[in-house]
Order: structure tokens, then sequence, then C-alpha cells
């Protein structure tokens, strides 16, 4: 075979191979749930190939847990938002009267009180926090799992994502692997006592499996939706991705 | 022999050659949010480093000695940065698959049976001093010295930062948890990404500095086009 027609058989054989593999993958994409809410724009294909990959390979795999002996001692707090004067009122009462409220694809839409999510199922787990900017910490932390909060609120098997809503005005989201996932904990306790304001407290929602910008902190809103537009994500060039598992 | 380098050879070349730079440039960038090191499993402000980079940051949390903070750009430079990754371990896969199959590697990579010694690599590193470099005789013919390189790069360096980079993040150590544990802890392996980074910097400046050396123009339109002329 000389080396033109080897060639042209290489070239025809890349542009079928990458076709095939495009189609295939948008495809299996949409089918499996493997492509990320914010793909889009020019970071479309490394974000749907860091998300597939680990819903592809590890759907159900557990974060790392830790011994005792590695817990901080001086576990790094990061910034905080400023108390507002209602959030302020609340530390006053000790949060007796702070609510999550969950809405939407649940059969019982109802507000939950910190005091009826610590009688809900507890688990506690030893992870670690890691920040996107490289630095991480190691603590234990226990609250309700949110597949237990989901179940008692009758989640819907059309539920695709859950989006979580804070008191300073964040939020942010993760689908409904992440959140039926044993270790993504609706967290009120850290090290064996309250979880404090500075890392969260009364209620900080924990997805050990990613990385800490999705652990959003006063958390007082779920949102249980089938659609993506109600995730309020916008895909422009500097925004962080969406899922944060990488 | 033939000489020339293999149209599969220039192609992953000058894809790795690009995602590299893209990887550098948005690599520094996330340093710059946090340009302290750490041995371990933890590290964060109230732990000490075992080095840091007296550069500014981009969060006000990190104390550097500067009185002001740069912006957040770490959005973009991780999206750029993951991608830049899939394309260097396509790229990579690519390139050994079919240096593999066609004999590249075997052939042209792994030293000659008789060069397979500690007294031919020094003889070649010897060659390579100033004063006495002489051209190849054609390009895609490396020299013991040039053999011993690529196949650090592409053998060791190039697979450690993968390795590296994936043992820092959560959903793949969740995974594959020895891959981190097996460094030492996540902020061991964020702490040899980056020296196996410097490490691959210093090889690109050391190979730029031997092409410009042997021929700039004669060996990159070799790398661009091709073409097999040998030196005249």
């Amino acid at each position: 075979m000389n080396r033109i027609s080897r060639r042209s058989l290489l070239a025809g054989g890349v542009t079928a191979a990458v076709a095939a593999v495009g189609s295939a993958v948008t495809i299996a994409g949409r089918r499996f749930g493997l492509v990320p809410p914010d793909a889009g724009g020019i970071f479309a294909a490394g974000n749907t190939l860091n998300y597939a990959a680990h819903r592809l390979f590890g759907r159900n795999a557990l974060a790392r847990e830790f011994p005792r002996s590695m817990i901080a001692e001086k576990p790094f707090a990061n910034t905080i938002a400023p108390p507002s004067e209602a959030f302020a009122r609340h530390q006053a009462e000790h949060f007796a009267n702070w609510t999550l409220d969950v809405r939407g694809s649940v059969d019982t839409p109802r507000p939950l009180s910190v005091h009826a999510l610590r009688g809900m199922a507890v688990r506690s787990q030893i992870t670690a926090v890691t920040c996107e900017e490289g630095w991480s910490y190691v603590a234990e932390w226990t609250g309700t799992p949110l597949s237990a909060v989901l179940q008692a609120c009758g989640v819907r098997p059309s539920a695709r994502y859950v989006v979580y809503f804070a008191a300073d005005g964040w939020m942010d989201s993760i689908d409904i692997d992440e959140a039926m996932h044993p270790q993504t904990l609706v967290t009120w306790g850290m090290n064996g006592g309250d979880l404090p304001v500075a890392f969260g407290g009364p209620l900080r929602m924990r997805v050990p499996r990613q990385l800490g910008y999705k652990s959003v902190k006063f958390i007082e809103r779920l949102l249980v939706t089938d659609t993506v537009a109600d995730l309020k994500i916008s895909t422009g060039v500097r925004n962080y991705a969406w899922y944060s598992g990488i | 022999m033939t000489t020339g380098h293999p149209r599969f050879v220039r192609i992953t070349h000058w894809l790795t050659t690009i995602a590299t730079i893209a990887l550098v440039i948005s690599g520094i960038e996330l340093i710059i949010s946090h340009p302290r090191f750490y041995w371990g499993e933890v590290g964060n402000v109230n732990t000490t480093p075992v080095f840091s980079i007296p550069i500014p940051s981009s969060r006000a949390t990190v104390p550097t000695g500067y009185g002001f903070t740069l912006p957040d750009q770490n959005g973009w430079s991780r999206s750029l940065h993951f991608q830049s990754a899939w394309i260097v371990l396509f790229a990579g896969v690519a390139y050994l698959v079919a240096g593999a199959r066609s004999g590249h590697v075997g052939r042209r990579l792994v030293p000659a049976r008789q060069d397979r010694n500690w007294r031919a690599l020094r003889a070649s590193i010897d060659e390579h001093r100033p004063g006495r470099l002489s051209a190849p005789p054609a390009p895609g013919v490396y020299n013991v010295l040039q053999r011993t390189a690529y196949l650090g790069v592409l053998f060791v360096l190039f697979p450690f930062v993968i390795w590296t980079g994936l043992a820092m993040s959560p959903g793949f150590t969740a995974v594959v948890p020895w891959s981190v544990t097996s460094l030492g802890g996540h902020q061991s392996a964020r702490t040899l990404h980056f020296v196996s980074m410097i490490a691959l910097v210093l090889f690109t400046i050391g190979h730029v500095v031997m092409i410009a050396r042997a021929g700039f123009r004669r060996l990159m339109r070799a790398m661009i086009s091709g073409h097999t002329e040998a030196m005249s």
C-alpha cells in the first residue's frame, strides 16, 4: 500500500471514528445522564468528560474517610458572610426557629426545623473539606443524609436535581445521584458539637465527593426539581464548572 | 532506516505542546489562589507549609505579606486545565498505540543495544556540550541522550503528572483511593504535581535550546511538515 492511500485511509478512519464516537457519546450521554447541566461554551467537552467519567465509573463510590486522629485541631473556616440582622436574631435564639424549607418535586413539601432534622436518620463521617484553591482539612461531620430528608418528603421519581439556597444569598445544586448518595449530609454537627456558624451552622450541605464550593453554608431552602432551568446556571467562560468532583 | 517524523508523531507532538502550554498557564493561575505547598493529607493557612511561593494571592485569606489581592481567575482556569488534560491524555494514548504498532517507540526511542550503558549516555551528554553539538544526521534520528530524555518524559513525567493531578480529585480518589494514599495524601499529591510541572518545564527549555542549537528552522519544519532532507 502506498503512502497516499494509507494517509487518506487513516484520515478517513479518524474522521469516521470521531463522528461515531461523537454521536454515540451524545446519545449515551442523554440516555444515561452523563452531560452536566452547564455543558455549553468552549469548555463543554472538558466539563462533560469530567462529569461523564465520574458518573460512569464512580456513581456509587464513597469519598475517603479518615481516622479520628486526623481531625484538625484548628480547622480553617475560610471567609464567612457578614451575618444579617435576621441571621443574628436566629443566632441569639440558638437557631430554634431556623428551618429548611423543602419544596418542588416532593409529595409533601414542608419546612423542617433543625430539631426535626436531628430526629431523623443520623450519620457521622470523618471527611476532608477540599477547596478548589488547594487547601484542605479533616473534620467529623454529623448530620441527616439528604436522601433521608428527600425520602421523608416523598421525593418523586421524576426528580433530577436538588438546588439548595443559603441565607447569605448563595445557592448551588447537585444531581439526584449525588443527592441520594449516603455521604451527602444536611450537616448540623461538627467534631462532636453543634456546627459552628463559622463552618456553616446551623445547617450546611456537605458533599464530600466534590470540592468545597458545593458544600454551601447556612442553607435554609431545598428545591427538588425535574428541570435544568431551575438550577439558574449561567455558562459564561469565567464561571466555575457546575460539577466539581475534580 | 527511514527518517523524518511520522504524521502521528507530529500531530500528537503539537497537540501535547499546545495543551501543555494551556495547562502550565492555567496551573500557575490556580496556584495564585493558594501559593503555599504542604506535605501529607491536609494543609491550609492554619498549618505550616513545606514551601511557599512569594507572590501575591487571589484570595484575601492567604497571608502573603502583600497588601492587595489579585482577581479570581479560577473559573476558566480550572475548566481550561481539565480540558487540556483530556487532550494530553488522548494524544498520549494515540501516540502510544501508534508508536507501539508501528514499532516507532521500539526502534527510534529505546536506545540501541550497544548504547544501553552509562558510558554511552555520558559520551552522548558530552557531545551536547557548548561548541561540540553536531547536527543530527536527519530529523527523527535520535541519539542516546535524546532517546533517554524522551522516554523519561513519555513514560515517567507525563504519567506522573497525570497521576498526581487525578490524585487531587475527590471524585476520582473515591473510586481509586490508593492513587492518593500511595503518594502520602492529597497535599503531597498537589506538591508533587507542582514539582513534576517544574520538571516538564525544565525539559521543555532544554528541548527548545537544543533544537535552536541544532538548527531551529530546519527542525521546526521537520516537526511541522515531516520533511526528511538530511543536513546539507
